[in-house]
């Protein structure tokens, strides 16, 4: 489904990507592990068409999406849950979940993707023209995750959504990212909570400082030594 | 002087007023969403000015007629300025954008300088010296439709806002630029709408207040000056306070007019801006930067 190859990211003079590759195989769950500062942020946002890499590919669906504008990435249906969820805060949350279908790809089936929204988030139809800005941290990550339903994505990448969040909210949030690739859907997941999403997924990689230094399928990594080493404690 | 005088040109100064807030409007707007200052505002609404005495003139068309038109003319202007001038300078240092926008006021005032010359132009249209009796009131005619129309037009800018999903998206960037980018806005397109419409907003205004003051070039760094004094009273990116500080500034210099003489006007804004700024610094409707 998304094919990433060499792949380097210049901010100035500073590199924050480094000769990066990915594969993510159509409907698996795909875990990108590492430390703070080390680019998985800057990472996603390359892909989503919000940085332009300096060199190298990426392939989402068979077409090169390459240094193409985020919209025009959002419209073929590579949906992103950003860090620090990026909601409206000024904005209702109705306004918010249609913020989600004004590319074409979502208005098309607004009705259907709102119903699936607030089905999966009873919460927020409750409070449907509350202000955003007002809900708390996890209400918050529930309607990033609904307004990015909203775009019919195949793919979502998810940046740190568990940042943040009460260990309840924690567990609720990777239900449904679990729920959302049973129903078909292509998951990239990014996490500092490395033991959870290397469980999670089905294949997984690991960046330092740029670089993709390790891959493997999830569970291999679990049992790294060096992977038990620095991320989980061990 | 009675209460009936000063109940006269206290309202015609809220009814001028009205005008200008319709002017700030457009700069509020602006401002709000592309975080950029459009110091070419008056000249702008000079341009729009001109326009309408020329449609007067050759046409013999109403300015209140041909405020849809100069309002779409000015909206073309300002879509294709956003796209070709202003796009690359919106990441750029302050001062930047400052030398650039005044690189465009100073053409459009000098422009107008060179086809019309300094003498002052009037649009005088038939109801010209008519009013409207209310009791012991005597309103302006031309002053009262121009209020009319500032407020159906900033009227229906709100409710655009408010209701249509192109208006909710431009809210959207000007709330989170990044969530923006996220859900997959067009934000370029969407800037130079936002830019086009701000415009749009200053093009009917000055279409309005040709019918309400002489025109000449030298008008618009005034008038740039007071769209700023009227945004800052009422609160930088406020659009409701760009309303407020636009009558107050009306009904200030119609005050001025009253009390001392109508070239002291300025005195009475820019005292009320220094009131403004050592009392409620972020503006009557603005929030307090955090």
């Amino acid at each position: 489904m998304l094919k990433v190859e060499n792949l380097h990211l210049y901010y100035g003079d500073a590199q924050a990507l480094s000769d990066v590759s990915l594969n993510v195989p159509d409907g698996e769950i795909v875990a990108i592990v590492g430390a703070n500062g080390a680019g998985k942020s800057s990472l996603i946002r390359t892909l989503a068409g919000i940085e332009k890499p300096a060199q190298g590919t990426i392939t989402f669906d068979g077409q090169d999406i390459t240094g193409q504008p985020s919209y025009k990435v959002c419209e073929l249906g590579l949906g992103q849950v950003a860090e620090g969820r990026q909601i409206f805060p000024s904005m209702t949350i109705k306004e918010n979940l249609e913020m989600g279908a004004v590319i074409n790809r979502g208005r098309a089936h607004a009705e259907r993707n709102f119903e699936r929204a607030t089905t999966i988030f009873p919460r927020l139809k409750e409070r449907l023209d509350q202000a955003a800005g007002t809900l708390s941290g996890g209400e918050q990550q529930m309607l990033a995750i609904g307004r990015c339903l909203m775009g019919e994505p195949k793919m979502i990448m998810f940046d740190e959504p568990s940042l943040g969040l009460a260990p309840a909210l924690v567990q609720e949030v990777f239900q449904v990212i679990h729920r959302l690739n049973d129903e078909g859907i292509t998951v990239v997941l990014v996490e500092q909570n490395v033991a959870v999403s290397l469980k999670m997924a089905n294949h997984a990689y690991v960046l330092e400082n740029g670089h993709m230094v390790m891959e493997g399928t999830g569970e291999s990594l679990l049992n790294d030594d060096r992977v038990r080493q620095a991320y989980l404690g061990l | 002087m009675t209460w009936d005088t000063i109940a006269n040109i206290m309202i015609g100064g809220v009814l001028t007023g009205l005008v200008y807030a319709l002017m700030a409007l457009g700069l509020s707007v602006i401002f709000g969403v592309i975080k950029v200052v459009n110091f070419a505002h008056g000249e702008m609404m000079a341009l729009a000015m001109y326009a309408a005495f020329v449609i007067f003139s050759t046409y013999g068309l109403d300015p209140l007629l041909a405020t849809p038109i100069i309002a779409g003319g000015l909206f073309l202007i300002g879509y294709i300025m956003q796209r070709a001038l202003v796009a690359p300078f919106v990441t750029r240092p302050e001062h930047e954008q400052f030398i650039l926008l005044l690189a465009v006021a100073i053409l459009l005032v000098n422009g107008l300088l060179l086809i019309f010359g300094p003498d002052a132009q009037s649009v005088m249209v038939e109801y010209g010296f008519d009013s409207f009796e209310v009791g012991p009131l005597i309103l302006d005619k031309v002053k009262v439709y121009a209020a009319a129309a500032s407020i159906a037009v900033a009227l229906s800018l709100l409710l655009f806002f408010k209701y249509t999903r192109t208006g909710k998206a431009i809210r959207a960037c000007s709330d989170n630029l990044r969530g923006a980018q996220v859900v997959g806005l067009n934000i370029k397109n969407l800037y130079a709408l936002t830019f086009g419409l701000g415009a749009a907003c200053v093009g009917a205004a000055g279409c309005l207040l040709s019918m309400l003051v002489d025109i000449t070039p030298m008008l618009a760094p005034e008038l740039t000056l007071l769209a700023f004094i009227i945004v800052i009273i009422g609160g930088l990116g406020s659009l409701s306070g760009a309303l407020l500080g636009g009558v107050l500034i009306g009904a200030s210099e119609a005050l001025a007019g009253l009390l001392i003489t109508p070239s002291m006007k300025s005195l009475f804004s820019f005292g009320l801006l220094i009131l403004v700024l050592a009392i409620r610094p972020q503006g009557l409707l603005g929030k307090r930067s955090s």
